[in-house]
């Protein structure tokens, strides 16, 4: 039938930059954060937190000079409830009581009305703690030079097998081995965690800045014993998350609501920058030991893949950090026999939680950094290589997951490559770089980041996305996904004003609070446009559909006309609302036991070339040109897409280069920006993206996530590039100048 | 502790104020507390990251640097003084545009920032423009968007 109005029809706004549907009020200042609201009445409220390191508090007292009898004053025995921070193995207390598992651990929670003499009187409370041994290395944690957690300090570990690696390395011509660290690195939102609180028997309610409204929702719960109805939480405007506010925000709504139970009033609780930098979480350090097993004609026949983890004092995220950090560690590449184990490990530091990545960057920068290794004493180039053993569509990853994508990563390389002028920069670079001052040189990685929970994640989830037609005639998109900046509001918009062929303008958001908006899962694992999207698309089709059969919207319309009969329904006929609820694609299959099966929905897949310079006076290493390939499926909205990846490639060339945690006595001791140092505007290289484009049928207009992805090959890019510049293979980041010198000290 | 107030006049966004805070308050406390002009924000605290950027006689400071004493009498621009009524700015115009503004907590800063910069190099090349915005901090874009903008910001 053809489609006689279509000219009516507003244009498509999937792949189109469309401004961001909240950009107005953030370039004028308007936008609410969390810290812009203020209440009557209102406390602020103050952390005091372990000064010493594990051991027995042996006693908290108040300095005298302090008018104490004005202050809310809160620790572990004023909790109405359960003393733990629900998530995944409750091992967490929202204050530590008699046992303090780490430095900086939350302890006494201090409320008043003067937020001037809060910061003062934070200083004067003394907590005595008598210390009990520290397990400062995943070595000692392996060694169980003292057992802190469990009965083997292991959070967590996988044991992941495919084919027979044993027999593959009875096949091999050559056997490589190499080891390979990565740093914690810290989130470095711009905008501090923070939450205001009003709390009493009759209900909870918090507002703030968080990736996660449920996840708060899911630890008020015990933490007030109120049934669930009764627990309310606010996503206030978010001025960047990167994981950093997946999981600790519960923790601070938990002591912010505490203090606004015991006081009865308001109570605004706002990190600074040092409070947040060294007491919540940060990315784990890792180690991945690698044995590769190959035939003289370049083919993998075994990889054996060791990958460790630092999760810090609680079990927190990490089991879940470690299974993605599992699943990517043996890459794009096909290999007959694959066996990966790995731990996650208890120590005495602050826990390391979620961020950008979740474990991926980890295992992959050790794997890019291992195939260029490989390749090297194959006599092969990296190039060649990993173009004898990519992935192809029928074949399997080292979950057994068959690919049912048309990927091409020969053509994805071959272009890149040809974007960059790899090849001729590396000739270049070969010729000069024996007489030449500085030494250049260029590298790259392929990789893979799958989108979405991971194996039953998803189905576990369940999430749901309502949407509801307003009296005035406009559609009401209602998730808990979250804006952080990475344009949820305007993608969301997008995809539901093209199922419903009207305009942007008739779109809203709904604020993301637990009592008005349905359970979408958490802003995490890359999932918000493929799966979240997907469902904004599902219940945009449910309602148009119940406009159309009631005979208040023709098949065919205007905008106009759409938000004329949704405004008659909404008044004549009652709520218009309609639903969507996540189902898994079909054919697929997730072994939990044997960690097999279909690990992702779908894969997003990259080629990252990096440019370098290293001065061998200074020791500095500066990146010069980047380039950034990725298939995503569905470019959703170019401009936004590129944002997403420019910053993860900037936040990425921190991670391999700048971004060093100084642990001292078991505390980040460079919690400031002064001195832990971010990449500046005049510190990057010109990041160039390049999207290739081949739709997943299951993602919103075949779009598949992309958040996560820039994080994790732009390490081993850049370090495969300083190795070409120099001959010294580096395996260690952040690769600070001190480490370069090192290096090249001892060539 | 916040005692020992003194009265003492600003002009903030073509408005005098009278504000009563002690001499050493931070300019930003006062614009954000007293004034309750949130859209300027804090970062950091330490003069680092530039989100609480705001212009003091047109010249670009950290304003939690900055105690109340010293801009007596001066005149202050804060984000909410950009836009003409419902007019945005150019720069404001281009973040919008162009993709400037991801989370929005560095965006007012790095627009007083950009727009310092569109006024002593009115045709910036991309090397002013990182170095004019170095002292702005942004952890969601990677600056490419915000160059982006503010070189449109200057065409149109």
């Amino acid at each position: 039938m053809y489609d006689i109005n279509i000219d009516t029809k507003p244009p498509p706004l999937i792949g189109k930059s469309v401004p961001r549907k909240e950009g107005a009020r953030k370039v004028t200042g308007q936008a609410q954060y969390v810290d812009d609201l203020r209440f009557p009445n209102m406390l602020y409220g103050a952390t005091v937190r372990n000064p010493s390191r594990r051991g027995i508090i042996r006693n908290i007292s108040f300095d005298p000079g302090v008018p104490w009898d004005e202050f809310t004053i809160v620790t572990a025995k004023d909790i109405p409830g359960k003393n733990y921070v629900a998530l995944i193995l409750n091992d967490q207390p929202f204050l530590a009581n008699e046992i303090t598992a780490h430095g900086e651990e939350a302890v006494v929670l201090l409320a008043h009305p003067d937020r001037y003499l809060i910061e003062e009187a934070r200083r004067r409370v003394r907590i005595e703690v008598d210390p009990l041994p520290c397990v400062d290395s995943l070595a000692d944690s392996l060694a169980k030079t003292q057992v802190i957690w469990g009965e083997d300090n292991i959070f967590k570990s996988y044991l992941m097998n495919k084919g027979d690696v044993d027999q593959g390395f009875a096949q091999a011509d050559l056997i490589v081995e190499g080891e390979y660290e990565t740093g914690a690195q810290e989130q470095l939102y711009i905008e501090n965690n923070g939450m205001i609180a009003v709390a009493n028997p009759e209900g909870v309610t918090v507002w703030g800045s968080m990736q996660c409204p449920y996840y708060v929702h899911k630890a008020l719960i015990p933490l007030f014993n109120l049934p669930p109805e009764k627990i309310r939480i606010i996503q206030m405007e978010t001025g960047g998350g990167f994981g950093g506010k997946e999981e600790y925000p519960s923790m601070i709504a938990g002591h912010a609501a505490l203090l606004a139970w015991k006081s009865g009033k308001p109570v605004k609780l706002i990190y600074d920058r040092a409070e947040d930098m060294t007491a919540t979480t940060k990315r784990h350090p890792s180690r991945t030991r690698h044995r590769t097993g190959v035939t003289h004609d370049g083919k993998l026949v075994a990889m054996e893949i060791d990958f460790d983890i630092d999760g810090g004092a609680y079990a927190t995220l990490s089991a879940v950090v470690l299974s993605r950090g599992t699943i990517h560690a043996a890459g794009p590449y096909s290999c007959p026999n694959v066996r990966i184990r790995s731990r996650a490990f208890a120590t005495t530091y602050p826990p390391h939680g979620a961020f950008r990545g979740f474990g991926a960057p980890q295992s992959i920068f050790a794997l890019e950094r291992q195939m260029n290794k490989v390749a090297a004493v194959l006599n092969l180039s990296p190039e060649e290589f990993r173009r004898r053993n990519f992935l192809h569509e029928g074949q399997s990853t080292a979950t057994g997951q068959v690919i049912r994508e048309n990927v091409d990563f020969e053509d994805l390389l071959f272009r890149t490559l040809e974007l960059s002028h790899f090849h001729h920069h590396r000739e270049t670079f070969d010729r000069a770089n024996p007489t030449s001052t500085v030494k250049r040189g260029i590298g790259f990685a392929t990789f893979m980041h799958g989108a979405g929970f991971t194996g039953s994640g998803e189905v576990a989830l369940s999430s749901v996305v309502t949407v509801e037609a307003t009296i005035e005639g406009k559609v009401r998109i209602l998730a808990a996904s979250t804006e952080i900046g990475q344009g949820t509001n305007t993608i969301f918009s997008q995809i539901a004003a093209d199922a419903l062929q009207i305009d942007y303008s008739l779109i809203e958001l709904a604020q993301p609070d637990t009592s008005t908006v349905p359970n979408s899962g958490p802003t995490v694992a890359s999932r918000t446009v493929m799966v979240v999207g997907k469902l904004v698309e599902a219940a945009c089709i449910g309602l148009r559909q119940t406009l159309i059969s009631s005979g208040l919207l023709a098949q065919t319309y205007t905008s106009e006309e759409f938000a004329t009969g949704a405004a008659e329904y909404v008044e004549n006929v009652g709520p218009l609302r309609a639903s969507g609820e996540y189902k898994p694609p079909p054919n697929v299959f997730w072994n939990d036991e044997t960690y097999q099966g279909d690990a992702y929905g779908a894969y997003a897949w990259a080629v990252y070339v990096a440019m370098v310079t290293v001065d061998p006076v200074t020791y500095e290493v500066r990146v010069d040109d980047f380039v950034a390939m990725q298939e995503i499926g569905k470019v959703i909205h170019p401009i936004l897409a590129m944002g997403q990846i420019e910053g993860g490639v900037a936040q990425a060339i921190g991670f391999a280069l700048y971004e060093r945690v100084a642990w001292k006595n078991g505390r980040m001791a460079n919690g400031q920006m002064t001195n832990y140092i971010m990449p500046t505007s005049a510190d990057l290289p010109p990041i160039r993206v390049f999207f290739a484009e081949n739709p997943y049928a299951y993602g919103p207009s075949g779009a598949k996530g992309i958040g996560e992805l820039p994080m994790d090959g732009v390490a081993p890019a850049i370090l495969n590039a300083i190795e070409h510049a120099t001959g010294v293979a580096f395996n260690k980041i952040p690769l600070v100048p001190e480490l370069v010198m090192e290096g090249l000290l001892a060539l | 502790m916040r005692t020992g107030a003194t009265a003492m006049q600003i002009r903030v966004n073509g408005v005098d104020h009278n504000i009563d805070a002690p001499p050493m308050s931070r300019l930003l406390d006062v614009l954000r507390e007293d004034l309750r002009l949130t859209g300027v924000k804090e970062g950091c605290g330490e003069g680092e990251c530039g989100a609480c950027s705001v212009l003091i006689d047109a010249e670009l400071v950290n304003s939690c640097l900055i105690p109340l004493l010293q801009v007596e009498g001066a005149s202050i621009t804060t984000i909410e003084g950009v836009a003409n009524g419902d007019k945005l700015n150019a720069v404001q115009q281009a973040f919008l545009e162009y993709g400037g503004a991801q989370c929005g907590i560095c965006t007012p800063g790095m627009i007083l920032a950009a727009m310092t910069l569109l006024d002593r190099y009115p045709n910036p090349t991309l090397e002013q423009i990182k170095e004019g915005l170095a002292g702005n901090l942004c952890r969601c874009t990677g600056y490419m968007r915000i160059f982006e903008a503010v070189i449109h910001a200057v065409r149109e």
